[in-house]
């Protein structure tokens, strides 16, 4: 295993409360690393509404999920922050000389003073269609993503959902693929209109089949599929010959490995306080969707305070020798100086 | 108007709707598990319920944005539709809804 990293404040999300982190903490010389489920920075603005505007953040009239990121990330660039995308926060452990050692799935260690949870609702994960029995399937013949296409050669293979995933993949599975079935809950389709139609083709072409219909069951053994039951709408049912089920129904929000951190949830929120935004473990600091405290509300404006405050916070924890000296970014030539502007 | 929401367990409770507020709203505040994550913004599909079919019909058809959306929701049914997008008003008094599968 690779050494761990060593820096100041480890960030659980890289969400618009965590990548605001970043900026305040930059302003007091902290080092940043942020870990993220997600192959992108925004975690739910550009997850769930990328395109839909945003009313209430000030000063901005009006700003979509994706131009608040991308504006995030100009304003944190000049701090240089580490991403760690695609990346689950797995474990946390207090290590003997009082600093965090957070571990992530991929088996990555970061260790630091401080660490924030800035996690949002949790982490994004495939949504699990409600079929009985489909976990003892997952990883082995059903999947949520595909990861090596050569793996579905030859095989019998079912596609269930209508956006942009289950289309791109029904196309580019259906050469290699010795059968390959969409199936969806209606005949219309959220994804790209000429993938739609390339899918039309191939059926008229009888390459594929696509059926209106959900899948009712799966049948199989030891994690290997045989067979699944589609559910018609006139509530008539046919069996398929299935070796992979691929379910493409977008991603939805756990809390995942946070729960095991031995925080004391309050229906699955960290309670902090509101002068150091800090949980009851010294050190460890919560900020944005993720926290709760009396009055709390749940906007993006709320996590940015909270991310001042919290730097604040996390500054003496990181340099316990140092004065900390309070500045303003419009007439301080030392901040100026950090975010590369003259002063 | 009232409301009658079936829980995943079949269990039905009756909620009291407040005009102009949407169903989503008022099954989250009776306390039932809908997650319903983006906050009503019809962004993730997680308020997903079924209709009773003969309230189906007397809905507003779901716009574009709600049937897209609803591809995202699993277990859809022709009676399915997002409950932020449905809003409390006395035409609705009495409809019955369930909530689809997480």
């Amino acid at each position: 295993m690779s050494e761990p990293i060593e820096t100041d404040v480890v960030i659980i999300g890289a969400g618009p409360a965590g990548l605001f982190a970043v900026f305040e903490l930059g302003l007091l010389d902290l080092k940043t690393h942020l870990i993220d489920i997600l192959d992108r920075p925004g975690g739910q603005c550009t997850e769930l509404y990328p395109e839909k505007p945003i009313y209430d953040i000030p000063a901005l009239p009006i700003v979509t999920g994706q131009e608040l990121v991308d504006r995030l990330m100009e304003q944190v660039k000049p701090f240089n922050p580490t991403f760690h995308f695609g990346e689950m926060a797995a474990g946390l452990t207090k290590l003997p000389d009082g600093r965090w050692k957070l571990t992530t799935d991929t088996g990555k260690e970061l260790v630091a003073p401080v660490v924030v949870v800035a996690a949002g609702a949790g982490s994004f994960v495939p949504k699990r269609p409600p079929i009985p029995g489909i976990e003892a399937y997952e990883g082995k013949s059903v999947h949520y993503a595909v990861r090596k296409m050569e793996s579905f050669r030859d095989k019998n293979v079912l596609i269930a959902g209508g956006g942009d995933s289950a289309l791109d993949w029904t196309l580019n599975l259906a050469p290699i693929a010795k059968s390959l079935t969409l199936v969806h809950h209606r005949d219309g389709f959220r994804a790209q209109q000429h993938s739609v139609n390339q899918m039309r083709e191939l059926v008229a072409e009888g390459k594929i089949n696509f059926h209106v219909a959900s899948v009712k069951g799966l049948h199989g053994a030891d994690g290997q599929l045989h067979a699944a039951t589609l559910l018609h709408h006139d509530k008539s049912e046919h069996q398929i010959d299935v070796d992979s089920f691929l379910p493409f129904f977008g991603l939805t929000i756990k809390l995942g490995p946070i729960a095991e951190f031995g925080l004391n949830l309050n229906e699955n929120l960290i309670p902090v306080d509101t002068a150091r935004f800090e949980t009851e473990q010294p050190g460890l600091f919560g900020i944005g969707d993720i926290i709760t405290y009396p009055g709390k509300l749940k906007l993006i404006l709320s996590g940015f305070h909270e991310a001042a405050l919290m730097a604040q916070a996390a500054f003496h924890i990181c340099r316990p020798n140092e004065k900390l000296r309070f500045q303003y970014t419009t007439s301080s030539s030392n901040l100026q100086k950090k975010l590369g502007v003259n002063g | 108007m009232k409301i009658f929401a079936k829980d995943r367990d079949g269990k039905e409770i009756e909620i009291e709707g407040r005009e102009g507020w949407t169903i989503m709203e008022m099954l989250r505040e009776a306390g039932l598990p809908i997650t319903a994550e983006c906050g009503g913004a019809c962004a993730c599909a997680t308020c997903h319920v079924y209709v009773d079919e003969e309230w189906a019909a007397k809905l507003n058809p779901a716009s574009d944005m709600e049937v897209d959306m609803l591809d995202m929701a699993l277990a859809v049914q022709p009676n399915s539709r997002l409950s932020c997008q449905l809003t409390c008003s006395e035409e609705l008094d009495g409809i019955k809804v369930t909530l689809a599968p997480e």
